[in-house]
């Protein structure tokens, strides 16, 4: 900006300025509130503070693929040690972490300081900003994600693994993570949008999650031992991890990260698929609800 | 045209009537709203916003309708809530960009606009820092800011003036003056504190439990009233005796020495100045009495000469 200085250095007041430019539609602002959102969860534009906690749990999540290549390079495999659809869920406690750190920074903030007046007072709609936000967590959990299979993937073209097989793995890998996105973010929004102090929502989703995966593992387990295989393997996509898994062993026909021999067919494939795609549109139904009376007397 | 326009307003919450039968229109300018908590004025405001819709009865907003143009209508009109609403963990410059976004500017218009925005509200350097670490003060200009950052014609301010000290509360009155008369931006401003009002509006709106109780610009409301107010150095009552005697109507307060007189016609000042002279006192002033606004709140039996 050319601020025209007077010689004594007086910035001269040149009085309040109309604007009579364009003034851009709910799409800009979907997309101007989903890219803050994507910056906010990042700690981007924020105190130093809000940067420490999204920062830890990215670096521990890129630490395996690089610790897999350097596996791989020195021991000289012909695959790595872990597929690209298993990885999410072998590191699904820092996935839920920075799911369950970072769903309550989109959500609780705006509800607990009172923000929604502003958002509602300007030209958009209430589902305008649940659609911006959800897309906004849902870009950054499928983001980091994408980015740790990334480095799995440059790692296995480093260790020069077959290069067809290697490619196949990693765009499976994209889709799991697409699915574990949409999926982690509705649960997790859903539970931070009812809990409006943060530390709350944070300890809510991560127990959620943790718990729902402990009780889904362990019936499953006793029932597959105990000959029901099928209902255990139902049981076990009870966890939302189990059921992006077992969507992608029935499509994909990869090897379960749970170990499970899944020989649901067909059924198992569209019962799963089903369930993700209820889940996610429960979510967002949830969510609408919820800010259908926020900000209205 | 006026900014505002209802007619037969009504919207209940079940059994509870936020607002019944509201016919009323203000003008341009700064239009004053006032009535105590839970009168109905958030009410109001929301419907106007778009955000509410009555329950029965039509409202208009700069010749739009609340019920269908909402969208906008949040274009070019701007909201400073009463209730808190910053974010702590953000600089005020960064909330007022993305705000200004969010009313659909550009990111280079938003940013220009942010940094006038904030200095004419009087936020300097404190903008980039968090603002979890503001005053009250300077809370509310941040919140006057992203009301008036996209360029509105026409904004609501909440109860403006809330939590802040005497002081805080001059400069947020000069300031919503500024907004009206230097930027040209109406404003329709809500207070319970009808004192404030009459500061700065040119227009007042009295509502309680929803229903209308006066709505008359403000020159109407404190123009001249009837009756000279005269203040004496000494010996005012025996002053007031006399006038009474030449059969004057006069109104004695709290100061011995300062008193109204009802002026009918001329001749009583001319017995005002007489009197003075006969007694040998020093007239400081007489000066003709304006009404106040406050006068419309009360009956007439308690009425009290300005």
């Amino acid at each position: 900006m050319a601020d025209i200085e007077a010689p004594e250095g007086v910035i001269h007041d040149i009085g309040f300025r109309h604007y009579d430019g364009v003034r851009l539609g709910r799409g800009w602002i979907v997309r101007s509130l989903l890219v803050e959102t994507f910056r906010g969860v990042f700690g981007l534009g924020r105190p130093a503070k809000a940067k420490i906690m999204p920062w830890i749990l990215i670096g521990i999540l890129f630490a395996p693929p690089l610790v897999f290549a350097l596996i791989a390079v020195l021991l000289g495999l012909d695959a790595l040690p872990l597929s690209y659809t298993a990885f999410p869920q072998a590191l699904s406690l820092i996935v839920s972490l920075f799911v369950a750190s970072r769903a309550p920074y989109c959500v609780s903030r705006d509800l607990r300081h009172g923000v929604m007046p502003l958002y509602l007072s300007r030209p958009m709609r209430r589902n305008d900003y649940v659609f911006a936000k959800f897309a906004g967590l849902a870009l950054s959990v499928f983001a980091i994600l994408a980015a740790a299979e990334t480095l799995l993937f440059v790692g296995a073209l480093l260790a020069k693994l077959a290069v067809g097989a290697q490619i196949t793995g990693y765009l499976q890998g994209l889709v799991v993570s697409v699915l574990y996105a949409l999926v982690l973010t509705s649960i997790g929004l859903v539970i931070a949008a009812f809990t409006p102090r943060r530390g709350l929502g944070v300890v809510a989703i991560i127990t959620v999650l943790a718990v729902v995966a402990g009780i889904a593992s362990v019936a499953s387990q006793l029932l597959i031992y105990h000959g029901s295989a099928t209902l255990g393997n139902y049981v076990g996509a009870l966890d939302p991890y189990g059921l992006v898994d077992g969507i992608a062993v029935l499509w994909f026909g990869v090897d379960s990260a749970f170990g499970r021999d899944m020989a649901l067919g067909a059924t198992g494939g569209i019962a799963f698929t089903a369930a993700a795609i209820g889940i996610v549109a429960g979510g967002i139904g949830l969510l609408m609800r919820r800010y259908k009376k926020v900000g209205v007397v | 045209m006026p900014a505002i326009a209802t007619q037969g307003l009504t919207r209940t919450f079940g059994p509870v009537t936020a607002l019944s039968q509201l016919t009323v229109e203000m003008p341009a300018g700064v239009v004053g709203l006032v009535g105590a908590n839970g009168a109905g004025k958030s009410t109001l405001i929301k419907i106007l916003l778009g955000l509410l819709p009555p329950t029965s009865g039509t409202a208009t907003i700069l010749g739009m309708n609340c019920l269908t143009d909402g969208l906008r209508i949040r274009e070019i009109v701007g909201y400073m809530p009463e209730s808190e609403c910053l974010p702590p963990d953000v600089s005020a410059t960064e909330f007022i960009v993305h705000m200004a976004r969010m009313s659909g500017l550009p990111t280079n218009i938003a940013r220009e606009r942010t940094a006038d925005t904030l200095r004419h509200v009087g936020l300097y350097e404190e903008r980039y820092r968090p603002i979890g670490g503001y005053s009250t003060g300077m809370r509310q200009r941040v919140k006057l800011a992203q009301a008036l950052v996209h360029d509105p014609q026409l904004v609501l301010l909440d109860e403006p003036t809330n939590g802040l000290d005497p002081a805080g509360r001059d400069d947020m009155l000069g300031l919503i003056r500024r907004v009206s008369t230097d930027f040209g931006i109406s404003v329709v401003v809500t207070s319970h504190l009808l004192g404030e009002l009459e500061r700065i509006a040119d227009h007042v709106v009295s509502i309680e439990s929803g229903v209308l109780q006066h709505s008359t610009s403000t020159a109407a409301a404190t123009e001249f009233s009837g009756s000279v107010l005269v203040e004496v150095t000494e010996r005012g009552a025996e002053v007031v005796e006399r006038l009474r005697a030449l059969g004057a109507q006069v109104a004695t307060g709290a100061q011995p020495n300062a008193f109204a007189v009802e002026v009918p016609d001329e001749g009583v000042l001319d017995d005002v100045r007489g009197v003075v002279v006969d007694l040998d006192v020093g007239l400081v002033r007489m000066q003709r009495g304006r009404h106040h606004l406050s006068e419309m709140f009360l009956t007439t039996g308690e009425a009290v000469h300005g």
